[in-house]
């Protein structure tokens, strides 16, 4: 479902020059399929990840999401294609902190082609074990806490594709591991397809298939 | 649900700035609204009291004087005209009717008006409305020293039926001018939100021949009301005491000289409004201000919602609405600032002159004001919404791996 071809980003420098970030001759992710992604910090994995979601333009090279090229296409139907068939989960949760925990979801969803669903977001809140802080807000939460609402507000839309940015670097052991069987369990249970990049090796331990993120970017090398 | 949802909470996150901002929005859009409705009604209500005679004679001098004197009980009278000038013009047979008056006492600064009885019989303040005596009282005589006291008049003295006083030398108070002679009050009239309710109404030839009164002036009037028969004949007695003769003043039509009046301090209404714009302008540059200053803080906020789907122009969209969202709150409680401002306004005007302004009275202003408040306020949230519109999601949901 995810297919990518001769991907390149440059950012500029300081310099006025340009230095190649990311530069992926192929990159392929079947449905449903989960895969992690190793590599250390400052190699480009956020980047990649912002590349396929469409938050990030890129500068050639195709991202192709069920035979839909992203990179050909304007920044608003990137946002919608984002809206209604990826969820990504970040490290730092981005939670909006102004917001209860069934707001934050139901913002996930306001997004997408079915709009906000009360019934649908407390189910998911449910499933990731939070059916009793609807209404808190998340500086009322654990840490644990947070990431499972991120969870919930990444699967909101019923993605075919969730992306997870070191989604257990803000987590003690125990809870990275709670956390990371979640996320696994939650994408499988929603047919969603996995990408999950991380440096943490307990984690990637726990991960069925992983590959270093410098096998795949050229630039990383 | 998005859009409300997220303004909701963004006026909930930044209270105490969307407070400031709708609190300067209010005042702004109330005193736009007070100083433009005020400058209507009373130019409304000052014409509007004058529409009970057609004109006024007096001695030589200004026609506004004769007219703020006469009609509105403000100012010194220019001066005395002889009784043989109102028997002349109260017989001329294009008048229709003709009431003297005769001012220069008081009652502690309350003025008192010597005048005939038919000013309370045969006139209507208003059509089809004549003064009429609150219950228990009753009109003076004329050859009694009684007296009849506009409604507010007697409010403000504490006089009642049955009460006498001593009359005061003078339009102003002043102690040491007390007059021997002792008036009964025989009646309160009722309110007829006209500057005769500040009055305090006696016999003309009380007031002529009130003691330590020159006795030689006993039959001279100050000036006399006059209805006309048809509006022609008003240019015919302008023309007859105006530009013939010289020792008197015919103030014709009275509604144009309080219209002229009001034309001439029309700088002073422009100043109040121009006070009012720049209060606007700053109220607006405020939720500018207010808005772009928070907008730091905001910014991860409007990336996450970028992140998850939410496109540029939903983004502008939410914060130009936070800004049209508090100036629609601040245009709001505007009526509040504008009831209470007009209500202030329009009780000191009434405690000056008699003359009331109308609270529940329609101007445009009352919504083009607001609405001019909400759209200077979305002008001001243009620069923060494009500021949202062009932020770099992805710098702002740093770190990076």
């Amino acid at each position: 479902m995810l297919s990518i071809r001769n991907l390149k980003k440059y950012y500029p420098t300081p310099e006025g020059a340009r230095s190649l970030v990311v530069d992926v001759p192929e990159f392929r992710l079947a449905a449903g399929e989960q895969r992690a992604l190793r590599g250390e910090s400052g190699t480009g994995k956020t980047t990649f990840l912002h590349l396929i979601a469409g938050i990030l333009a890129a500068d050639s090279g195709t991202i192709e999401i069920d035979g839909v090229d992203i990179v050909a296409l304007p920044e608003s139907q990137r946002d919608r294609i984002r809206a209604g068939n990826i969820g990504v989960i970040f490290q730092a949760f981005n939670l909006l902190q102004g917001y209860t925990v069934l707001e934050n979801v139901l913002l996930g969803m306001s997004f997408g082609p079915d709009g906000p669903s009360p019934v649908r977001a407390r189910r998911l809140l449910g499933r990731v074990g939070l059916a009793h802080r609807l209404d808190h807000f998340p500086r009322q939460l654990s840490t644990g806490q947070q990431q499972r609402v991120a969870v919930a507000r990444a699967l909101a839309n019923g993605p075919r594709l969730v992306l997870a940015d070191e989604p257990t670097g803000n987590l003690d052991r125990r809870n990275a591991g709670e956390a990371l069987t979640l996320i696994a369990d939650a994408c499988r249970e929603a047919k969603a397809a996995l990408l999950l990049v991380s440096h943490d090796e307990r984690i990637l331990g726990q991960f069925g298939t992983v590959r270093d993120f410098s096998e795949i970017n050229q630039a990383a090398c | 649900m998005t859009i409300p949802l997220i303004l909701y909470r963004s006026l909930r996150q930044h209270a105490l700035p969307s407070l400031v901002a709708i609190a300067s929005i209010a005042l702004a859009s109330g005193l736009l609204m007070t100083v433009w409705a005020v400058k209507e009604e009373a130019q409304d209500s000052f014409v509007n009291t004058t529409t009970t005679f057609d004109a006024v004679l007096g001695a030589r001098g200004s026609k506004l004087q004769l007219v703020l004197n006469s009609i509105f009980h403000l100012e010194a009278s220019p001066g005395n005209l002889p009784e043989s000038d109102y028997l002349m013009i109260k017989h001329h047979p294009a008048v229709k009717t003709a009431i003297p008056i005769a001012v220069g006492d008081n009652y502690y600064g309350w003025r008192i008006v010597g005048t005939i009885d038919e000013l309370f019989s045969g006139v209507e303040i208003t059509p089809g409305r004549h003064f009429t005596v609150e219950r228990g009282g009753r009109l003076f005589s004329a050859d009694r020293k009684e007296a009849v006291l506009g409604s507010f008049a007697a409010r403000r003295t504490g006089l009642k039926v049955g009460d006498t006083f001593h009359p005061f030398h003078g339009l102003s108070f002043d102690p040491r001018q007390q007059h021997a002679d002792l008036y009964t009050v025989t009646g309160i009239l009722e309110p007829t939100n006209t500057p005769a309710d500040r009055v305090i109404w006696i016999p003309l030839e009380g007031l002529q021949t009130m003691s330590g009164h020159d006795p030689r002036l006993a039959h001279d009037v100050s000036a006399v009301l006059i209805q006309l028969r048809a509006p022609s004949a008003g240019f015919m007695l302008d023309l007859m005491y105006n530009r013939q003769g010289n020792r008197l003043t015919f103030a014709y039509p009275v509604g144009a000289i309080i219209a002229d009046f009001f034309s001439k301090i029309d700088w002073f209404d422009r100043v109040l409004a121009l006070v009012a714009y720049l209060v606007a302008v700053v109220a607006a540059a405020s939720v500018l201000a207010g808005i772009y200053a928070s907008m730091s803080a905001r910014q991860r906020d409007l990336a996450i919602l970028r992140a998850l789907g939410a496109r540029r122009r939903t983004v502008f969209g939410a914060v130009l609405g936070e800004a049209a969202c508090i100036g629609a709150l601040g245009a709001c409680l505007g009526y509040f600032v504008y009831a209470g401002l007009f209500t202030a306004v329009a009780a000191v005007i009434r405690a000056q002159t008699g003359v009331v302004l109308a609270l529940g009275a329609w101007h445009p202003v009352l919504w083009a004001g607001p609405a001019a408040m909400i759209l200077l306020c979305s002008l001001g949230g243009i620069v923060p919404a494009l500021k949202a519109y062009r932020l770099p999601v992805a710098e702002t949901l740093a770190p990076t791996s």
